[in-house]
């Protein structure tokens, strides 16, 4: 139907009077009282039952016996099942069928469920859970990406994307340098854990409240879990506590093992992880090893790149396809790769397997070419930020990415220059330098830092979406599409679009829950298109009714279709004005449908699976950080001093929002590569699996002086919706920075030669950074007895 | 507001508590049901979350009220009945907050700070409380989880009427964590909310108001206060009445804040036997100062909120306030205590390295037995306390700086760990050293996250003293750490990590006091401290 479609009345210059405006979250009144409802606040009924997971015990093995005879008896208990208990498929992975909701016998990490338990409370199921007796035969485990390297253990194949000639360019190259570097993992953290509340319905159907990013597939999979049809299930979401990309494919197994329990029992039944087993049981980011080699020029300039990838993605491939695919293609971040190769493992190991992280293995790849930068500018004795700019992309030249998509929509070097400026950078380096020089054990850093970000699903067939909207006689919206609430804004975003396209208020238009059975077959809400896809599925149905509404008019009082405008509530007919309730009285009197769908295909895109290239991506999001930290040599403690960020949100849908998503994926992103840190003992037992032991930031770590700013003027090349640009994932990125500026002030540390600098690793904990300095200072000290 | 208790038939056989004005009476409420299950599935009182049921996140503070300083009572702070009774609030996490402590006292939660609601009228915002008005306005909420959380935290700010700048409310929020927004907004609206009109709710006056003290009074004076609140909960109201319980019932779990004891529930799954609460012994709540020929001493009874017993700690040692600040958070420092600290005995507990180097004690009880004994003699080995059957800690007893040898004493403790607030120490370190004449006289230095226990690193030691105080003396001692100590690695720290810092901290104690050596800063991290001379502080003090 409307597809693409594009408003007459409304070209860019339009002025708008709802979209644009610093809106607050259409849900904002009703956390601030604790009146916003979470399905774990959900009333249930009576009778309904609450269910825990049973988790191995052991990394990798087969179940010898498994006797769940205590489970069955403890207090409460009502129903206890197994993979046998499945009655449809098991398995619940999104891409291959690797994910087994319970498995049948082969155990593939510590703290895989392998049964479940509903009983008549939380409390009581979680006990019964705990009294399994079972026994394995147990299996050689791999639990790191170097050994999984070494073994050639894959989930799925390896990936290579090549340019030209790296090997020979190399050869040529003035200078060559060669490097390595691990970057962790991190825990998403939702503040809501996973849940699941699966109500059966008559006949067979199931209705199931799901905190998920994708209600589709929480649909589809509880659908083949059951042994039903997807008609028959029906999943709703209102808003989650926190999604980050932890509620994409991982709430698809809380509400099968709900649903399934629900229809044995024929109870409501609710499944809600506490904090330790959610965070035992639900993929992470994925965490990096990379080896580099890299060719470079007097200026810096890189002319070959060698990159190996090797990513942990678990025991099972879940999305770590895509997210890899998302590393080799933002290895090159803001920077033209002439000769390059990027090889990309997908190492299988028995741990957790890992999934969708806000960013989506983008931020791993930008990790790899930023430390090059760095490592580039110390070999050379230059400041890394001219390092950076040398290797930009051009605007004319130099402008197609090693995926073979140009970059048409650069605008790097305005932004770079302006935050340059902005941020005093130039003057605070040579201040921060003195200060060094004074200063033997406190040492400060600073760095500038670029996002280029890729908007679009990689898998074409992912971007689509649909909305409904419905107007009811007294004038009242509603609106529902595709997308999900996670905090994001994103109702609001779609809201304000819908009211500016009727010209009503705001308070007008209410979203309601995401829904499978009002909109179906829709994408995640992820890979930041949330509002690119449903702002414009939503605007179609609007100017459906809209259109529906100008024509009735026309009819009515013999106007043309340009004397009728919507505006400030009301209707502009001619000369007189209406309010735009009455019209739809009248409307609806006249039997016109109030009612109407909207959907949306991204055009342009195209992707070669097989050649790894194309146009994978609509357009590009772009922002520059500049982070100043300090770093105790003595204890490798840091602390962030101030950050400058300036940020590209095309033509902001709702500043307030925007900033907001900045923010919080700036500190996000400085957690991950600070003191965010994954650790698993010998066993491959996580031990970092709650607030206590693993640690995002806290308010103290946002710094005391921050600039945010959105760029100004620069709306979306691409005919997105208002203009505007996606902006979930890319300011995590921005946190890059933060890493960045911790090594230069390790790098200024001790006196004398400096030998090639340690790589720092990631995240950069005090252990981290003291380790190595350690290096550092070993390194001098050979060196300097090299010389003498 | 607050409705007439005595209105109420008393039960006896229940945990009684205000709630909005009413008088709630919990009957049968298990011993270790906590307060967050009470309000969600109970009371369905759904606003507060639940985020981890481990302290740690937030999404689960409340605030609770406590009638403080009223004739009869040992006040903290001192003197006694001398103090004007008030209301005292303070943000817990009910996560981990078992039920019968509540008795007698009062709970707020965020649905208490607008009226209540029957159905859906529209955005009210009108009705919102200051707190969640700045929040709003603020954008400082996005998915919503965390806010219900942080509006406590801050109502609690708010009620203390403290000068809301972006240092306090940083450390007033040390205990919320929120995964969505960055904390700027959060900040803002913290720094914000005393600009708006006092609300017709929970203004500082309403919070103080005859109608809350006299409800809390009569809820205190019921006569049911020793009764069993909860199927084996004992609440004993006297020292006398708690000693002789423990010494009859030595397997029964003395309770103080919980804040340990609270996870072994909500973590562990763990069946406690019969608890005896020291929260309502008025006798263990007191913070005193004893002077005498040769010496003073901090007394900081059994019942004392870390919050409290931090706060006259610090009073005394000022260099102790970043220690304090990272102790925790807020909400666990109003609930847990200096001494359930101690007898908790964690080797990665903060107050044992510094109490145990500034020669520390504990007095101790059992029965009509009482003695003292060394800090650092307590613990015999991991999780393995001097402790008999039925003994329990009554106090702590901390020296003083005294003027006469304070104007040569070095007072500081250390903590290493992988964020700045509310994380637990991969390396905590005390230290109190003796100068004279440039010469180190006497030195006391222990660590926590090195050993099984907190322990006293007396190589290190005893290669300082008698050395002269300078940095090639601390050089020269810092080896001697490894002998003192085999950290183990684990999840927080390798042990190579823990031996490098431990010595980077002994370091780090010379230059703070010799800020000379370093140039501009001696560490990232904390409160500027250049050089505090202890006698400032005493004489301050005097
Ligand atoms: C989120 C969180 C963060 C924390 N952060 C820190 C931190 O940064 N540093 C740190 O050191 N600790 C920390 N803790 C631990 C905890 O707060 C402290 O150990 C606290 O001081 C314990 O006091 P409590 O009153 O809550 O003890 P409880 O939990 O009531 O009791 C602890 C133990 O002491 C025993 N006990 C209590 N009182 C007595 C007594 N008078 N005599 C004999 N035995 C007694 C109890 O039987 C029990 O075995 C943290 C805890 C949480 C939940
Ligand atoms: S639920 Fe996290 S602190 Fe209570
Ligand atoms: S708003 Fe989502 S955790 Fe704070």
């Amino acid at each position: 139907m409307n597809d693409n479609a594009d408003p007459i009345s409304f070209t860019t210059n339009h002025t708008t009077s709802v979209v644009g405006t610093p809106l607050r979250h259409d849900s904002a009144h009703l956390h601030v009282s604790g009146r916003a409802i979470y399905a774990d606040d959900m009333r249930l009924p009576a009778g309904s039952l609450h269910a825990a997971l049973g988790m191995s015990t052991i990394a990798h093995g087969r179940i010898k016996s498994m006797d769940l005879s205590a489970v069955r008896a403890a207090p409460g208990v009502v129903c206890v099942i197994t993979a046998v208990d499945i009655p449809g498929h098991n398995s619940y992975g999104p891409i291959l069928d690797d994910d087994p909701i319970f498995p049948e016998a082969l155990v593939q990490f510590a703290g895989q469920p392998i049964f479940a338990v509903a009983a008549t409370s939380t409390e009581a199921a979680r006990r019964a859970a705990r009294l399994a007796r079972v026994e394995y035969e147990a299996l050689p485990a791999i639990l790191d990406i170097r050994e999984a390297l070494a073994q050639q253990s894959f989930v799925i194949p390896t990936q290579t994307l090549c340019r030209g000639d790296p090997r020979a360019a190399l050869q040529g190259a003035a200078h060559r340098l060669q490097g390595s570097l691990t970057i962790g993992g991190q825990d998403h953290f939702y503040l809501e854990g996973q849940i699941a509340i699966a109500i059966p319905q008559e006949d067979g159907a199931m209705l199931v409240h799901s905190s998920t990013q994708h209600p589709t597939e929480v649909q589809h999979k509880v659908g083949e879990a059951l042994g039903r049809h997807v008609h028959d299930v029906v999943v709703q979401c209102r808003r989650m506590g926190g999604g980050f990309g932890g509620k994409e494919s991982q709430p698809a197994l809380f509400a099968c093992v709900a649903a399934i329990l629900a229809a044995k029992t024929g109870h409501t039944v609710k499944l809600r992880t506490d904090r330790d087993a959610d965070m035992i049981m639900t993929g992470k980011r994925h965490d990096f090893v990379s080896d580099y080699e890299v060719g470079f020029d007097e200026r810096g300039r890189i002319t070959a790149l060698c990159v190996m990838l090797a990513s942990r993605c678990g025991y099972s491939a879940d999305l770590s396809g895509p997210v890899n695919d998302r590393t080799m293609f933002h290895v090159d971040n803001a920077y033209y790769l002439e000769h390059v190769e990027i090889v990309s493992h997908r190492c299988k190991t028995h741990t957790v397997s890992n999934t969708a992280f806000r960013g989506f293995g983008g931020p791993q790849g930008m990790m790899v070419i930023e430390n090059i930068m760095d490592d580039i500018a110390r070999t050379l004795g230059v400041d890394p930020l001219d390092v950076r700019k040398a290797n930009y992309y051009g605007t004319s030249d130099r402008n197609v990415t090693p995926y073979l998509q140009p970059v048409e929509d650069n605008i790097l070097d305005d932004i770079t220059d302006q935050l340059e400026r902005t941020s005093d950078y130039r003057a605070r380096r040579s201040s921060i330098a003195a200060f060094n020089a004074a200063s033997p054990i406190v040492k400060r850093g600073l760095a500038l830092t670029p996002v280029k970000f890729g908007i679009s699903f990689n898998a074409t067939l992912y971007n689509q979406a649909g909305a409904l909207v419905h107007i009811y006689t007294d004038g009242s919206v509603l609106v529902n599409h595709g997308g999900t609430e996670m905090g994001q804004g994103l109702f609001t975003k779609v809201a304000q679009v819908v009211a500016e396209e009727l010209g009503l208020p705001l308070q007008r238009v209410r979203v309601s829950a995401t829904d499978t059975s009002k909109v179906p077959n829709t994408s995640a809400t992820a890979a930041s298109s949330g509002s690119d896809l449903n702002g414009k599925a939503a605007q179609a149905a609007a100017i459906t009714l809209r259109d529906r509404l100008v024509a009735f008019a026309c009819a009515q009082y013999k106007l043309s279709a340009t004397q009728v405008r919507f505006a400030a509530d009301r209707v502009l007919l001619g000369e007189e004005t209406r309010d735009f309730t009455q019209l739809v009285r009248e409307a609806y009197a006249a039997r016109i449908s109030l009612s109407a769908a909207g959907y949306y295909r991204t055009p342009k895109i195209h992707y070669d699976r097989v050649s790894l290239t194309g146009r994978p991506f609509f357009y590009f999001s772009y922002g520059v950080a500049a982070a100043e930290v300090a770093v105790d040599t003595l204890t490798g403690e840091t602390r962030l001093l101030r950050v400058d960020i300036l940020h590209d949100v095309g033509t902001s849908l709702n500043p307030v929002l925007d900033i907001g998503q900045i923010e919080g994926g700036f500190l996000q992103g400085m957690g991950w590569l600070t003191s965010e840190e994954l650790w698993w003992n010998p066993r491959g037992e996580l031990k970092t699996h709650a607030p206590s032991t693993y640690k995002i930031p806290t308010a103290r770590d946002w710094p005391a002086i921050a600039n945010v700013h959105l760029v100004e003027g620069m709306p979306n090349r691409e005919d997105t919706i208002y203009r505007s640009k996606a902006v979930g994932e890319p300011p995590l990125m921005l946190g890059i920075s933060v890493f960045q500026a911790i090594r230069d002030a390790v790098a200024s540390c001790g006196a004398g030669p400096l030998p090639s600098l340690p790589p720092l690793p990631a995240p950069a904990t005090p252990e981290a950074v003291l380790l190595t300095l350690n290096r550092l200072a070993a390194g001098r000290a050979a060196l300097v007895e090299v010389a003498s | 507001m607050a409705a007439h208790p005595e209105k109420y038939p008393a039960k006896t056989d229940c945990v009684r508590f205000m709630l909005d004005g009413h008088v709630i009476e919990a009957s049968d409420v298990p011993a270790t049901r906590t307060l967050l299950q009470y309000l969600r599935e109970d009371l369905g009182r759904t606003g507060t979350k639940e985020g981890c049921a481990e302290g740690d996140c937030g999404a689960c503070t409340v605030v609770v009220g406590e009638l403080v300083g009223e004739p009869g009572t040992n006040a903290v702070g001192g003197t006694e009945g001398g103090i004007e009774g008030r209301i005292e609030y303070r943000a817990v996490n009910s996560c981990i907050r078992f039920m019968p402590t509540l008795h007698g006292r009062e709970v707020i939660s965020v649905e208490s700070l607008q009226p209540a609601r029957g159905g859906g009228t529209g955005n009210g915002d009108d009705e919102l409380h200051p707190v969640q008005r700045a929040m709003l306005e603020c954008h400082a909420s996005q998915c919503g989880f965390c806010t219900p959380g942080f509006v406590m935290s801050l109502f609690a700010f708010y009620l203390g009427g403290q000068d809301a700048n972006r240092e306090a409310i940083v450390d007033a929020l040390a205990g919320n964590l929120c995964r969505c927004t960055g904390y700027r907004p959060i900040i803002d609206a913290g720094c914000r909310m005393h600009s708006y009109p006092e609300p017709a709710r929970w203004s500082r006056a309403d919070a103080q108001s005859p109608a809350r003290h006299a409800a809390l009074q009569a809820l205190r004076g019921a006569p049911d206060t020793n009764s069993q609140r909860a199927p084996g909960f004992f609440a004993p109201t006297s020292l006398n009445e708690l000693a002789s319980l423990y010494q009859a019932r030595p397997d029964a779990l003395l309770l103080a804040g919980g804040t340990d004891i609270g996870l072994w529930v909500t973590k562990h799954l763990r069946d406690l036997p019969a608890l005896i609460y020291v929260g309502d012994v008025a006798e263990l709540k007191y913070v005193r100062e004893v002077v005498y020929e040769g010496g003073g001493m901090l007394k900081i009874g059994a019942a004392v909120s870390l919050t409290d017993a931090c706060a006259a700690i610090v009073g005394r040692y000022p260099m102790l306030a970043e220690l304090a600040n990272r102790f925790a958070s807020p909400p666990i420092r109003n609930s847990g205590t200096l001494c359930g600290n101690i007898a908790n005995g964690s080797p990665i507990g903060d107050a044992m390295p510094i109490l145990i180097a500034l020669g520390a004690s504990v007095l101790l009880q059992r029965g009509n037995t009482t003695r003292t004994l060394a800090l650092e003699n307590l613990y015999l080995g991991y999780q393995k306390k001097a402790l008999q059957p039925g003994e329990f800690i009554v106090a702590v007893r901390i020296p003083l700086p005294l003027a006469a040898e304070a104007r040569t004493q070095r007072v500081a403790s250390y903590k290493i760990s992988k964020r700045f607030d509310q994380d637990i120490s991969a390396v905590c370190s005390g230290y109190a050293m003796e100068i004279s004449n440039g010469v180190i006289v006497s030195a006391r230095i222990a660590y926590g996250g090195m050993a099984a226990i907190p322990q006293r690193a007396k190589h290190t030691e005893a290669a300082l003293t008698g050395q002269p105080w300078s940095e090639a003396t601390i050089s020269a001692a810092v080896p001697a750490l490894a002998a003192d100590f085999q950290p183990l690695s684990d999840m927080r720290a390798s042990s190579a990590y823990r031996l490098q810092v431990a010595g980077a901290l002994l370091k780090r104690f010379y230059f703070e006091y010799n800020p000379v050596a370093t140039g501009q800063a001696s560490r990232v991290n904390g409160i500027e401290i250049d050089r505090i001379e202890i006698d400032h502080v005493a004489s301050a003090g005097a």
